[in-house]
């Protein structure tokens, strides 16, 4: 099922939460949406799902107006981030709740719901625990329950909000696999909220990056990641190291010299380079390029962190070495960064 | 969290780490002792002095299984009538910001502290036949003073704030992302409060029913100015030992108070039973 939310704005009493948001999912997509906290992409997940209604704007379900509808028409699956389970029900009563709730004709025979209730056990790999507690489960568990109670409704979307953030490191990397290729045998279109940028980038077809109640940019994790189109979106994804230049006539400036890159279509005047502290190349001597002093240098997994304070301002950067490179023991070093990007000065 | 497997035989928890263990499991144990099991063990002596033909004929003497009949009798009724009322007063309390909230909030709790002749005397002046509710009731052929109709309202005043304070914590805790998830599956509000909401108030009301109930069957002061105390119709068993002691017959005021005891003892038994039964369950 396609979804596409039309220019919706989100106010809680007055305080704008979602600015005039508009996105296109595609049917099938897994969808990653990804931001700090007070982004409002957990806003933008409960308006999917009907938990709360738009201000303006309105969100589709294929062609129609999904906004005009209650949560229990919508048939959505929605999964929270602490499972929200109903703790007097076994496992199998918490997956056919919702079948068993639907009425006349609509509603399974028990019988039916019960092999429902197992087949989707089955897909969440916690087959025999039909007759267990949500108290007797462990917190991945309860999670792949709550996923096989969202699913078992035949949902038109599937939401999922921080699914995995209650869970330790371990059990998560675990999940993370286990949701994509759960998703990959279902097709659902499924939507997931997140903080955590290796689960998008990893998880997702598509990211939707959000910040402040916007969103800053969707693509591909190769598309944020290499092309970030705001100072946000390069801060927020990865690591980044930025620097204040000059551009003149095409040349980007450093204090007094000019650093060897050009920015051929940027306007003249003060601007923000943006580059990636693994993407740099070490360079001897220094006409056109970026040199500092060494001021602190961290030995991080299979590489050497070094900072620097470049120029008279001691404005310091960071940029990643080699362990063994002679460089990292250096006092001072030169440098130009492979790739990058300039922003306007803010 | 998984089942435990059954312990051969049973022994204390293990205590933690923090001492205390034994100075106030003591103190626990000498302060019940004192403050209860002393003063019933006398109340069960006495009482066992009496023979066991003598014991049996003054509890099935007609006036006592009548007496006690309307004790537990209208105790049941109002606390089942609480259980109602109480939960959706703890309901509007937790639920809903409204002004005066903290009022009424606050005026729960006063059938606590208000002496219950008070409230007795209140009730019956406004029931009785020529009080201002009474006098709208008359018409319609219910009499509610001098019946056991007036004890069950006095018994319900009594009650309200048993059942009201142990729902509305546990309603409190109620994550609203339950109800939310059982919406997004497709349950009506209906079904969400039979199928959601209430099995997880169930012990909370449970516990509530048995307070007011218990309290229901040992009311004694705003009972009696309501109940007009006729013998065999609105006589309360514990009037009925404040009469056999003005009588100075003692054998039969702790023979009414043992059966009494008993059965009181028995009924909260049972729902502690079911509670812990439910809470194995459901963890």
């Amino acid at each position: 099922m396609e979804v596409r939310v039309a220019n919706v704005r989100k106010e809680f009493d007055r305080f704008p939460a979602l600015h005039d948001v508009s996105l296109d999912i595609k049917s099938g997509e897994l969808i990653a949406l990804l931001g700090p906290s007070g982004s409002g992409k957990t806003t933008l997940l409960r308006l999917i799902a009907g938990l709360e209604r738009p201000t303006k704007g309105a969100i589709f379900f294929g062609d129609e107006d999904a906004s005009q509808k209650s949560i229990q028409e919508r048939n959505v699956g929605f999964v929270f981030q602490h499972y929200a389970l109903f703790r007097h029900m076994t496992v199998a009563d918490n997956i056919g709740f919702g079948l068993k709730v639907r009425h006349g004709s609509s509603r399974p025979p028990a019988q039916e719901i019960r092999r429902r209730a197992s087949e989707l056990l089955d897909l969440v790999q916690l087959s025999g625990l039909e007759k267990r507690y949500p108290a007797q489960l462990s917190g991945g568990q309860r999670q792949r329950v709550a996923l096989a109670r969202a699913m078992a409704i035949e949902p038109r979307v599937l939401l999922l909000d921080e699914p995995f953030g209650a869970l330790d490191a371990q059990v998560r990397r675990e999940l993370r696999r286990w949701l994509r290729d759960i998703h990959d045998a279902t097709g659902h279109t499924t939507v997931f909220v997140t903080h955590d940028q290796e689960e998008a980038l990893e998880l997702a077809d598509r990211v939707v990056v959000m910040s402040q109640g916007r969103i800053e940019q969707v693509g591909s994790a190769d598309e944020i990641y290499d092309t970030p189109n705001s100072p946000f979106v390069y801060g927020f994804i990865g690591e980044s190291s930025s620097l204040p230049v000059k551009v003149d006539n095409g040349d980007i400036w450093l204090a007094d010299g000019p650093i060897g890159l050009s920015a051929a279509h940027a306007p003249s005047g003060e601007a923000m380079l943006y580059f990636r502290p693994h993407d740099v190349e070490l360079v001897d001597g220094c006409s056109g390029c970026i040199a500092g002093t060494v001021a602190a240098s961290r030995r991080v997994a299979g590489t050497r962190r070094v900072e620097l304070e470049i120029g008279g301002e001691r404005q310091r950067v960071e940029i990643e070495l080699p362990v063994d490179h002679p460089a990292a023991q250096k006092s001072r070093v030169a440098f130009r960064p492979r790739r990058w990007k300039l922003f306007p000065a803010a | 969290m998984t089942t435990a497997p059954a312990q051969a035989g049973w022994r204390f928890r293990q205590p933690s780490v923090i001492p205390g263990f034994g100075l106030t499991l003591g103190f626990s144990l000498a302060y019940l002792t004192l403050i209860i099991l002393i003063p019933l063990s006398g109340l069960v002596w006495r009482s066992a002095a009496l023979g066991w033909t003598d014991f049996w004929a003054i509890v099935a003497d007609r006036r006592t299984i009548n007496a006690l009949e309307i004790s537990f009798g209208t105790a049941f009724a109002a606390a089942a009538v609480n259980v109602v009322f109480g939960t959706l007063v703890a309901w509007v309390l937790v639920r809903y910001r409204f002004p005066g909230r903290r009022i009424v909030d606050a005026m729960v709790d006063l059938p606590f502290a208000l002496p219950t002749a008070v409230a007795g005397i209140a009730l019956t002046t406004l029931y009785a036949p020529n009080g201002w509710i009474g006098k709208l009731l008359m018409p319609l052929g219910i009499k509610v003073a001098y019946t056991p109709l007036g004890i069950v309202i006095a018994l319900v005043f009594i009650g309200l704030p048993f059942v009201v304070r142990t729902v509305q914590p546990i309603m409190e805790e109620i994550d609203r992302e339950v109800e939310e998830a059982a919406a997004t599956l497709g349950a009506s509000r209906f079904q969400i409060i039979t199928r959601i909401l209430f099995p997880g108030l169930a012990p909370a009301i449970v516990t509530g029913f048995s307070l007011a109930f218990a309290r229901g069957v040992g009311e004694y002061g705003s009972v009696i100015f309501i109940a007009g105390n006729l013998p065999f119709k609105s006589e309360i068993a514990p009037l009925l030992i404040v009469i056999r002691l003005e009588e100075y017959n003692y054998p039969a005021a702790t023979a009414i108070a043992a059966i009494m005891l008993a059965l009181s003892f028995l009924m909260l038994l049972v729902v502690n039973l079911v509670q812990s039964w439910s809470r194995k369950r459901y963890g």
